[in-house]
């Protein structure tokens, strides 16, 4: 039931991807691309994706948090971490540097697997790869935060 | 580049969708839906017995255009102008600066800063910054 449910939830996730156009990545770089303001150019749709799906979020965790446990769970499972490592700058200015170069991230990449483009499958490959290794590196390096990544 | 349309209701009822996907996911499994930290966890090491919970959630993701392409009866709209070793470099960099990063747009974007967490909203502002240098100097300066 579990598993049923969290496919579900991919699948609610994915929608909001595809409805929103957030997994077509000329929309993204279009929204990145702030000298096209002046242009008219510009295309704000993912400052409002990014708005709604926030204030969403803001106001369901509230309610579920309240909860003692997750229906199908033991606790919550929250980031605890609240230092400002080197990491946390270094990781996503790297991964902004390849958000910019295809307008391409985590999820709306892989919502495009199933879209069935060569282009996405490829960006894919080099992601996961790009993931493992991190995280390897990560497991290895001594101030080791992965496990309380989120 | 191609252009495409500001389309905000659209990106609002879109942008719930993953909200309330995110609020699911925290009320089923009490996780936080960061996409990077999902799937780089279908890889080894494991260790906490959520894996076919994961491969269910990266399912539902990769099949959501199929199953819309079946509703509108039209495949969604994709333009990817990125090249091969473009693409490949890319994918590399969104991996591990993601991972690295302990989250990408739905772990510290959404979620993150749902939590009002300060580690996240750094790693917002900085990756929309090198994102949007990245833009610039790709479009407006090669």
């Amino acid at each position: 039931m579990a598993i049923l449910v969290q496919f579900i939830i991919g699948l609610v996730f994915g929608l909001g991807l595809v409805v929103s156009g957030m997994s077509n990545p000329a929309k993204v770089l279009n929204f990145l691309d702030l000298a096209s303001i002046r242009t008219g150019a510009w295309d704000a749709s993912l400052a409002f994706v990014m708005l709604a799906a926030v204030a969403v979020t803001f106001v369901g965790f509230r309610f579920v948090l309240r909860r003692e446990r997750p229906i199908f769970g033991e606790k919550f499972h929250l980031p605890t971490a609240t230092d400002l490592d080197a990491r946390i700058i270094a990781g996503p200015a790297i991964f902004g540097i390849g958000w910019g170069l295809a307008g391409f991230c985590p999820g709306p990449a892989l919502t495009a697997l199933g879209g069935g483009s060569q282009a996405a499958f490829l960006f894919v490959a080099a992601m996961l790869t790009g993931m493992v290794a991190a995280r390897w590196l990560a497991i290895r390096s001594p101030a080791s935060l992965i496990s309380r990544s989120s | 580049m191609s252009a495409t349309e500001f389309t905000p209701i659209a990106a609002v009822v879109g942008g719930a969708l993953i909200g309330a996907a995110a609020v699911m996911l925290m009320a089923a499994k009490g996780r936080i839906a960061g996409v990077s930290g999902i799937a780089v966890r279908l890889f080894p090491p494991y260790g906490d017995g959520e894996l076919a919970g994961r491969i269910a959630f990266i399912a539902g993701l990769i099949l959501a255009p199929i199953i819309a392409t079946f509703i509108a009866g039209g495949a969604p709209e994709q333009t990817i102008e990125a090249s091969g070793i473009v693409l490949l470099a890319a994918g590399l960099l969104v991996g591990f600066g993601s991972v690295w990063g302990n989250g990408c747009t739905s772990g510290h974007g959404v979620c993150g800063l749902s939590r009002l967490s300060i580690r996240s909203l750094v790693a917002v502002a900085t990756f929309m910054t090198t994102a949007i240098a990245t833009v610039f100097i790709s479009r407006h300066l090669m």
